[in-house]
């Protein structure tokens, strides 16, 4: 009876971790094999450098990336690690990447506001002085900060590469506001903008115009530069900065795992030992 | 505590303390020689667990704390920052976060245990409502903990709690401005939910002496639910509930360690990622799932008030069961009709997290449009909500004391270890030749 009870809570909580907690309505995200899913799962170190380059040429124009430094691009398990410099910052290669950037700084000896070159202890500059701003050049909208978005955002990976891949010509019936692009990926309600036949069309309206296009940004290492390229590639490095650290964790817990394991055998056989005697 | 001591002093700084500060004897008493029934099954290991569980709590969150900064400005940068920047503060967020769901789980298989074995009746009253008190607190402290991330849920989550407060007549919304700290959840909410976040614990540690305290005055319950009655009934606890519960332990961190490690979002909010906006209200705000029973019986009254008083009256009625409950018997083993009514009140339990999570007026039935009645249509969550708090009430003040008076149990042991002796003609053929498989 209690074993009947098991399976029957086991069902219930199956209901419970069932269906996403979904708002409004929109098109189930693609799902991808990603090359860092699952418990072995890990970051191919050239897809998060192409993706770093999108991030860079296309996304950080109205993106922040307010928890990045340059210095992360060179940590364990980076895109841009290498294991000859165990200290980022010495990296010559991120010292040429944050270069490339110009960030605010104060002059010590006027006090006047300055641009410099980054280095790799600098944080990924705002692309806005304020929200303000931000909103003012984006139609009202502000363009999320990206550093966790992976992890903020229901379907993971999987959701943020449908968006950038997902764009379509709005359906005959549907009114796109100004400044307005109709993503069936993006959670929203049609209905009061639907004057088509049939049901109103799933998804949603984004204030982002497409972003990606074939050819937009050229690859260092000769990959063909296609929109859906750009996306599997800009995601694996958004994917990889949601938690720089998910590979180190994989890798620890697996020993953790089979320690857990082994030990929980011996457990079991010191058990039996010594309950041997105990007629219970 | 529980009286009768074995311990011997050995060296003679153990006699010289023994006569001063009995500190030894108590731990051996406490955890050595505590005579311990000897038929207790894996159900009765989740006491082990939630102490493992505290403690880890504690110890992680003490580490956390050190490098948590709690600031409406800061608070969600430096949650992430303890996760990029501090050595292992991955591994010592992640285990607090999914730690809590952890702790909460074993608590939650801990009162079913209780709950089917009977394990709230006499001489048990008092262990059984300090177990409840630290089940309240317990739920207080992680309504805390879930704020100080200061993600979008944290802080909707925080402002649809707190407001409840307000629904008391009269001075509900002095109350409510004095928990903010101001007008409104804001940095002052934040800093004094931190203060008592931290507090809380040190709290339930101390309701758990006291939990542990009446457990040895009064001794464990066991799955047949018959008094302890010779020595043969018992083994003392070490070497033999040591050994168990240490197996279980091991098992239960293979379960907590695969979330911790693998998948360590997945009982989490996505929406909670994104940093708190007082202006942006998330489309669904719920809490974590292990509240989300208390929450779907709060949605379920129209009236606010009523909502209230009925959500905190279901943790509230469990404190007073063992005088609800009028049955003798202790364990559901020897109650087959009781044992019926108490599964689904398990299976209503989780119909209520389930309708906890979605929203009220949505289809349970997706397409099939029911009956309006009262407010809304039949085939919806409120309403599915609405009969499973019925229920939920109904099995503790009214099933439970009427079957008490009605139900006819089946024999009941003699004792833990002659299960059937007294009862020969109702003993089913083999039932003496393994008596632990059963049940």
């Amino acid at each position: 009876m209690l074993r009947k009870s098991i399976a029957l809570a086991a069902l219930g909580l199956a209901f419970i971790a069932g269906p996403a907690l979904a708002a409004g309505s929109a098109k189930e995200p693609r799902s991808v094999a990603w090359s860092f899913a699952g418990p072995f799962g890990k970051f191919e170190a050239a897809q998060v450098q192409r993706g770093y380059k999108v991030y860079r040429e296309v996304c950080s124009a109205c993106h922040s990336m307010n928890l990045m430094f340059f210095r992360n691009l060179g940590q364990q398990h980076g895109p841009f690690y290498d294991p000859e410099y165990k200290n980022p910052n010495d990296n010559p290669y991120v010292k040429a990447l944050a270069k490339d950037i110009q960030v605010k700084d104060i002059d010590q000896e006027t006090g006047d506001s300055v641009d410099r070159a980054a280095t790799p202890a600098d944080k990924f500059p705002s692309p806005w002085p304020n929200e303000a701003a931000a909103r003012a050049s984006n139609g009202g909208a502000l363009p999320p900060d990206l550093s966790v978005i992976t992890k903020a955002r229901d379907g993971g990976p999987d959701y943020v590469y449908s968006l950038l891949t997902g764009y379509v010509n709005p359906p005959v019936g549907l009114a796109v506001g100004p400044g307005q692009h109709y993503n069936p990926y993006m959670a929203g309600d049609m209905h009061a903008y639907w004057t088509g036949k049939g049901p109103a069309p799933v998804g949603g309206f984004i204030a982002m115009a497409a972003p990606l296009a074939d050819g937009k940004v050229t690859f260092d290492d000769g990959t063909k530069s296609t929109a859906d390229q750009q996306a599997r590639d800009v995601v694996a490095f958004l994917a990889w900065a949601s938690e720089p650290k998910q590979t180190e964790r994989k890798q620890f817990g697996f020993g953790a795992m089979i320690y857990l394991f082994m030990f929980s055998i011996l457990l079991w056989f010191s058990y039996k030992r010594i309950w041997r005697n105990v007629g219970h | 505590m529980s009286g009768n001591s074995t311990y011997e002093p050995k060296t003679g700084i153990e006699r010289w303390l023994d006569s001063r500060l009995p500190i030894v004897r108590f731990m051996n008493d406490t955890l050595v020689t505590f005579p311990t029934p000897k038929n207790l099954n894996y159900w009765f290991t989740f006491g082990g667990i939630l102490a493992l569980m505290l403690g880890l709590q504690i110890v992680t969150g003490i580490v956390l704390a050190m490098h948590y900064v709690p600031s409406a400005d800061l608070a969600f940068a430096s949650v992430e920052r303890i996760m990029r920047d501090v050595n292992y503060g991955w591994l010592i967020r992640y285990m607090h976060a999914n730690g809590a769901s952890m702790f909460f789980l074993a608590v939650y298989l801990h009162m079913f245990r209780g709950l089917y074995y009977g394990s709230y009746k006499a001489p048990r009253e008092v262990l059984w409502i300090l177990g409840c008190a630290i089940y309240l607190v317990m739920i207080i402290t992680a309504f805390m903990g879930y704020v100080l991330p200061w993600g979008q849920m944290s802080f909707h989550g925080a402002v649809v709690i707190t407001n409840l407060i307000g629904a008391i007549p009269v001075i509900g919304p002095a109350i409510t401005t004095w928990l903010w700290g101001g007008f409104a959840v804001d940095n002052a909410t934040l800093n004094r939910f931190f203060s008592l976040h931290y507090l809380m614990p040190f709290v339930i540690a101390g309701l758990v002496v006291l939990h542990v305290w009446a457990l040895h005055v009064t001794g464990n319950n066991n799955p047949k639910g018959v008094d302890v009655k010779s020595k043969e009934d018992t083994v003392p606890f070490h070497p033999y509930y040591t050994v168990k519960d240490g197996f279980a332990i091991s098992i239960f961190l293979l379960l907590y360690m695969s979330f911790v490690f693998f998948n360590p979002n997945a009982l989490g909010d996505a929406v909670n990622y994104v940093p708190a906006n007082p202006l942006v209200t998330p489309a669904h705000i719920v809490p974590e799932w292990y509240l989300l029973p208390f929450y779907a019986i709060l949605r379920a009254v129209p009236d606010k008030l009523m909502g209230v008083i009925l959500m905190f009256g279901a943790i509230a009625v469990i404190f007073v069961l063992p005088w609800l409950d009028t049955s003798k018997v202790r364990s559901m083993r020897y109650r087959p009709t009781a044992r019926l009514y108490f599964f689904i009140f398990v299976f209503v339990a989780l119909v209520l997290g389930y309708c906890g999570g979605q929203l009220p007026d949505d289809q349970v039935i997706p397409g099939v449009s029911g009956l309006m009645l009262i407010d809304s249509d039949i085939n919806s969550f409120v309403w599915l909500s609405r009969f499973a708090t019925l229920y939920y009430f109904s099995y503790f003040m009214i099933i439970l004391p009427v079957l008490g008076l009605t139900e006819t149990p089946r024999p009941v042991p003699e004792s833990i270890t002659d299960p059937v002796l007294s009862h020969p003609a109702t003993a089913p053929a083999g039932a003496m030749a393994s008596p632990e498989k059963r049940g």
